[in-house]
């Protein structure tokens, strides 16, 4: 019995300090390999599952990222199994993950016997050392999918990254029209204005100004989230940040996790009277 | 062109969402509920593809008696005709299972879900039940481009980064949200959704259950261990409290 840890460039170390975590206190060895093949969701599924059947694990460990999205369900599934995503903590049988857009947490239990399948969340665990990765070839390969080089869009015209304050919306700001509201606040503060993916989706404001995992990973001085509520996959555009400010009228928002400072109230009370605060105060 | 949307039903957006008694999922009683996010953009995209090419748009849930709305909702959107399993389960084999069991007699030419649901977030039925359905799959979808038995895509990477798949159909695709524009339904769409046809498949306790691998075993709000300086009450007086910890304290303006 062992732990299989499936190790892609993204997340590597942390998914290798996941797996001898997991390892140690089932009292079991860690084996990791990455899989010697372009990415395509039938490649892997099926070179895994020949790894699974040499290996004979009783535990499978992935990274969160998009590509395990794209077919470790597909393998658990294969074995029966259910891949329990997204884990933040917790160890063998039982693991954290986050439901209702990180709103509650569950404790998820494994049950029936192995191979089980559990994927880490970005950030959720440190990555440590260096440990031995094998690779893994497999016997043959077919895939009914074929890729093509992955591509960036056209240059970006914003750089977010180089703003030293950032106001970004979310979703509370409820409608376009309402948008000088925080315009008004990124003016004061001359600061660039961001979003959150909602807003860009709905085509508010250009995709180029998203913040989060599809969008530009941000660091600035201060970073003013107003009706943003602060899904993970938002946060993790702007954890860097050295200052965190919240605005949100949901006292309960996970966006007040992260902030150092946070106003509860409506968005479209407070953030007029932020702006007459600061052009008083100059 | 037949396409088939499996669309779930989840509490609506806004809500206050608390812990049942027996803290192992949340309180449903007062609730509203709505068609989760993702799905109503792989709606939107199946009835553009429909436009476009013509056939047939199908919506498909599992879920209780309440899911019917969010069907009828989707027909009144322009879908053709509805599938309702009438089920309480929220395994994803499972419900995968129903959904592949409903589908194979459809035999659709495309399969569209949202990429992950807003309640439970595990972010795999669709994936799954391609698995189930021996069919290939792509997730994460941004562009559908529908050639002579085959369909070209846009799969979303990490920090803006895309690729482009090809695959032969049939096949599922998992839809990112804000790929399209969603509509409203209009009044007419509402009228004649009225008469269109929802089946609904119940189960009688004769089809078989998989066990489930994974149990939710508690649901709590999670644990706050950061330390940050909260304000509220009067907006005015919050506002010039927070600039004066940006300018003394943090000193970042």
């Amino acid at each position: 019995m062992s732990v299989l840890a499936i190790v892609e460039q993204r997340m590597a170390g942390e998914v290798l300090a996941a797996a001898q975590q997991f390892g140690t206190s089932l009292g079991i060895g860690v084996k990791a390999y990455s899989i010697d093949l372009p990415y395509t969701a039938d490649a892997y599924t099926a070179a895994v599952e020949e790894l699974i059947r040499n290996v004979n694990p009783s535990l499978v460990v992935f990274g969160h990222t998009y590509q395990t999205r794209d077919y470790a369900p597909k393998l658990a599934a294969r074995f029966g199994r259910v891949l329990v995503s997204d884990i933040i903590a917790g160890k063998p049988p039982v693991f954290v993950r986050q439901m209702f857009q990180g709103k509650f947490n569950a404790d998820v239990r494994l049950a029936g016997d192995g191979p089980h399948f559990v994927s880490i969340q970005a950030g959720a665990w440190r990555a440590e050392g260096s440990p031995q990765v094998e690779t893994f070839s497999p016997s043959s390969t077919t895939s009914r999918q074929v890729a093509e080089p992955p591509f960036r869009e056209a240059a970006r015209a914003v750089d977010l990254t180089a703003a030293d304050i950032i106001v970004s919306v979310g979703r509370g700001i409820k409608e376009k029209e309402n948008l000088p509201v925080v315009e008004a606040l990124a003016q004061a503060l001359g600061a660039e204005l961001a979003a959150s993916r909602p807003i860009c989706d709905s085509g508010w404001l250009p995709m180029d100004r998203q913040v989060g995992s599809s969008g530009q990973t941000v660091s600035p001085k201060v970073y003013i989230a107003v009706g943003i509520s602060g899904a993970i996959q938002h946060l993790v555009g702007m954890k860097g940040a050295k200052t965190v400010v919240a605005i949100n009228k949901d006292p309960d928002a996970p966006i007040f996790e992260v902030a150092h400072y946070g106003i509860v109230g409506d968005l479209f009370e407070v953030v007029p009277a932020l702006v007459e605060e600061l052009k008083k105060t100059k | 062109m037949k396409i088939a949307v499996a669309i779930k039903q989840v509490p609506l957006r806004d809500s206050l969402l608390r812990v049942n008694a027996a803290g192992t999922w949340i309180e449903e009683g007062n609730l509203g509920f709505e068609i989760n996010e993702p799905d109503a953009y792989a709606l939107e995209e199946a009835l553009q593809l429909r436009e476009k090419h013509g056939g047939e748009v199908i919506v498909i849930s599992a879920g209780p008696a309440r899911v019917s709305q969010t069907i009828r909702e989707a027909l009144a959107k322009g879908a053709d005709r509805g599938i309702h399993i009438d089920v309480a389960t929220i395994d994803t084999l499972h419900i995968a299972n129903l959904l592949a069991a409903a589908l194979k007699t459809e035999a659709p030419d495309l399969i569209l879900t949202g990429l992950q649901s807003d309640d439970l977030g595990y972010g795999q039925t669709g994936v799954v039940l391609a698995e189930l359905l021996g069919l290939p799959s792509s997730t994460i979808i941004m562009q559908i481009e529908l050639q002579p038995g085959k369909v070209r895509v846009k799969r979303e990477l990490e920090d803006g980064w895309f690729q482009h798949i090809e695959m032969p159909l049939p096949a599922v695709l998992t839809i990112q949200s804000g790929l399209n524009k969603l509509r409203y339904a209009t009044l007419m769409g509402i009228k004649k959704a009225k008469t269109k046809e929802i089946k609904v498949i119940t189960l009688d306790g004769a089809a078989e259950v998989p066990p489930a691998s994974v149990v939710i075993e508690k649901i709590y709000a999670p644990e706050k261990n950061k330390q940050g300086q909260i304000f509220d009450g009067d907006p005015k007086a919050a506002a010039a409290k927070l600039v004066e910890k940006l300018r003394f304290e943090a000193r970042v303006l």
